[in-house]
């Protein structure tokens, strides 16, 4: 790990304001910030750990936690809420069998995240199951792809 | 060139999510096989391009053979080989794939000027983009314009920002311009927050040299030598796309050191936005380049005055940018020529919601929304009515049907207490309840406001607390005239325009269907039938096919009944999910 973390630190380092690229490599190689990652950028670069959470807790992007093997992105823009989204994304709660305030599974296999307008607004409501896109959001297709998904990590 | 035929596929959002890359590749290989003449197969290149705007109906695919151009709609992989058999070889084509009626009547009201390479050109080649008469304005400027007559040129054609606010930009750039100092900085703002648009994306996807062009220009109007692309990290092909054109203008000596043969120093740099809608805002956006929370502060000082590290910035929209390098190639007079008094030029909305043919349209200014939305997007499904459209996302208000005549320019919106906004256009009918409408955006805000300001950070909340009140059917007399003061309030007392503009989706609803929401909090009722608190679950007994659908899927067992006889609610366990309604194939579950 340190090894990354210097490697992020030197691209930076003649860099003021760095703080959000800092973080956004980290996410990048990680698929979330550790707290050790901060401490060790906050004692190289010489600025206080409190700046970096500041930042991490500011911005939707920046995840504290692991989140899970599996993404699920729900669109909630404006075209998807009034195709219904929320329906879909109840749905999807049910079979991930995630509880009103959570957004991975306790497994770690899945994580449900919501974002604004993706650009598919014509086929909405838009869900994203690792990237692949599915159109008109019929829940019954993202379900089954969830089981599928759950049934090959099963087999591994 | 003059003798070849082209094949166009769509490779925008809404064409790569229906398979076009699996199209596009399946007219690779059909036209490398061994059967196709080679005569033909030589003469015959096929493309990649952005988003050719009406998404409704993709995968499409133009075919143009000598000059003479055929759309083709809904492509699968499975039909490329008829096309090319018949169509290509064959000079036959298949009609009934045409899109050709419906592209026609989309089209026909539209004018194209920053979307007029958007789905004509391969956006990963420079080439394409140069031999379309690309950066020729900057060719143009450098030698032949000094800054302040380029400033004078913008000015003339009336540009105004297409951001939101509706600045315009000769004058922004003139303020940069006189501003003291030796370095100043040109942001292009991709933010683009409002949650249901995605004309920014497509533009930069569709045609990136464009806004690289416009940056260009404006650098060398301002005297700017560094500029940043602030672009949203959700949008990773657009990001994709403008760092590949970055490179390919630097390779060709348009960006770096003497660009253009003369003695101007400009580069561009590209920042992605970490997930804020606040980071729209200019001093947010850069306070975030600045590797701090995006919050904004107090204006003034200005950007252009104390923007980015203390110097003087112009910040940008990215579609503004993209007018840019057409205004110096056509003239000011051009432009002015188009749109009315006021408004000049052509906008871009994301024509979505309950609408026939959405998609990505541009329209000249002062167009009405009639013509959007009955012309260009083909009005709305069969035994569907239109409700109200709904422009400025987050910031902005609804037209009613009534008002459906109403020109769309930046001063008539305004006086209907709409704005234009950035460019979400969405098409509400009759299945939709205004008051949750309002509430979807207050949500957003609510949840976006940075917290920086009370009114804004704690008004918002209140009014959400309000409108989830009246939804939830715990509406009470007064809730309106609280939410109208309550929205003067947060108006008048917060730090940036994500406050000040926060309660305009509520008063403008409030203004047109005050109906709606008195509704809920007198007779508890939801006339849309959106708002399930509202509502009472019933079967239709003689509609009832017993096939225990609804009970299967009622999560509080309130529905009862034997198989193949009718099912019956117990009102008193329903917790009104909705999920019985959602499952029924027969439409035996009545809401009211
Ligand atoms: C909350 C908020 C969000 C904004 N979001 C955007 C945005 O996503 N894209 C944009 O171009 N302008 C946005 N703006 C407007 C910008 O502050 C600024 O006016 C604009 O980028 C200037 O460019 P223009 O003059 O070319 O329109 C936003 C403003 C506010 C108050
Ligand atoms: S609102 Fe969901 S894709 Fe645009």
């Amino acid at each position: 790990m340190e090894s990354i973390l210097r490697d992020i630190v030197q691209r930076y380092i003649k860099e003021s304001g760095s703080v959000v690229s800092i973080l956004q490599d980290t996410q990048d190689r990680f698929g979330y910030i550790p707290h050790e990652a901060i401490s060790y950028f906050s004692n190289e670069l010489n600025i206080p750990e409190s700046r970096f959470f500041g930042v991490a807790t500011f911005y939707s992007q920046f995840y504290l936690k692991p989140r899970g093997k599996n993404i699920i992105t729900a669109c909630c823009g404006t075209a998807c809420h009034v195709r219904g989204v929320d329906k879909t994304v109840s749905a999807v709660k049910r079979a991930l069998e995630l509880r009103p305030d959570e957004d991975t599974t306790d497994d770690n296999q899945f994580t449900l995240e919501k974002v604004a307008c993706l650009g598919f607004c014509s086929i909405a409501p838009v869900v994203l199951v690792n990237g692949e896109v599915f159109g008109k959001a019929a829940a019954e297709k993202i379900v089954r792809k969830i089981n599928s998904i759950r049934k090959s990590e099963d087999e591994e | 060139m003059k003798n070849s035929i082209v094949i166009r596929v769509c490779m925008g959002p809404a064409g790569i999510a229906a398979g076009g890359r699996a199209v596009l590749d399946e007219f690779r290989k059909t036209l490398t096989d061994k059967k196709i003449p080679a005569e033909i197969s030589n003469r015959c290149t096929h493309h990649q391009v952005g988003c050719m705007g009406l998404c409704a109906r993709d995968v499409l695919v133009d075919v143009i053979i000598k000059g003479h151009k055929t759309s083709y709609e809904f492509v699968k992989p499975d039909m490329v080989r008829k096309i090319v058999d018949q169509h290509i070889i064959g000079g036959e084509p298949v009609k009934q794939w045409l899109a050709d009626g419906h592209m026609h009547k989309f089209l026909e009201k539209q004018v194209k000027v920053v979307l007029s390479d958007c789905g004509v050109i391969d956006p990963e080649d420079i080439e394409a983009y140069i031999s379309r008469g690309g950066y020729s304005s900057c060719e143009k400027i450098f030698g032949n314009f000094s800054p302040e007559e380029l400033i004078h040129e913008i000015k003339l054609s009336g540009l105004r920002g297409r951001g939101g606010a509706g600045f315009p930009t000769g004058l922004k750039w003139e303020l940069a311009r006189k501003s003291e100092g030796n370095t100043k900085y040109i942001i292009c703002n991709a933010d683009e927050g409002d949650p249901g648009a995605f004309m920014d994306r497509a533009v930069i996807e569709g045609n990136p040299h464009s806004v690289i062009e416009g940056m260009i220009t404006g650098a060398y109007a301002t005297g700017a030598q560094k500029g940043y692309v602030y672009i949203r990290a959700e949008y990773p092909l657009a990001v994709e796309r403008i760092k590949q054109a970055i490179t390919q203008a630097r390779e060709k000596n348009y960006l770096g050191k003497n660009i253009f043969g003369s003695s101007f120093n400009f580069d561009i740099e590209i920042k992605l936005g970490a997930g804020a809608f606040v980071c729209g805002e200019e001093t947010a956006l850069i306070a975030s380049i600045e590797g701090q929370r995006g919050m904004p502060r107090a204006k003034p000082p200005f950007p252009v005055h104390k923007g980015l590290w203390g110097k003087p910035t112009v910040i940008n929209n990215a579609e503004t940018l993209a007018n840019i390098p057409h205004i110096i190639r056509n003239g000011a007079a051009w432009f002015s020529g188009l749109g009315t008094e006021d408004s000049k030029g052509t906008k871009v909305f994301a024509l979505t919601g309950k609408i026939k043919n959405s998609g990505l349209i541009e329209v000249p200014m002062g167009i009405t929304l009639r013509e959007i939305i009955h012309d260009i997007g083909g009005g709305l499904e069969p035994g569907k009515h239109l409700k109200a459209v709904q422009t400025g996302g987050p910031s902005g208000g609804c037209i009613p049907a009534e008002m459906l005549d109403i020109k769309v320019d930046y001063e008539s919106l305004a006086k209907a207490g709409c704005i234009v906004g950035s460019g979400g256009m969405i098409v509400l009918d009759n299945d939709d309840c205004m008051v949750n409408i309002a509430k979807y955006f207050l949500n957003f805000t609510q949840s976006e406001s940075c917290g920086k300001c009370v009114p804004c950070r704690i008004g918002t909340k209140r009014m959400l607390e309000m409108l989830e009140r009246i939804t939830n059917g715990l509406g009470q007399p007064g809730d309106i005239e609280k939410l109208e003061q309550l929205s003067a309030d947060i108006k008048s007392g917060s730090l940036c325009g994500l406050g000040q503009t926060a309660p305009n989706p509520v008063l403008s609803t409030i203004k047109y269907f005050r109906d709606e929401y008195e509704a809920h909090i007198f007779d508890k009722k939801c006339p849309a039938g959106v708002c399930n608190s509202l509502l009472t679950f019933t079967i239709i007994e003689d509609r009832c096919k017993g096939c225990q659908a609804c009970a299967k899927a009622c999560p509080s067992k309130a529905i009862t009944g034997e198989k193949k006889k009718p099912h019956a609610i117990d009102q008193s366990l329903c917790i009104k999910c909705g999920a019985c309604f959602e499952v029924c194939k027969f439409r035996s579950v009545e809401k009211a």
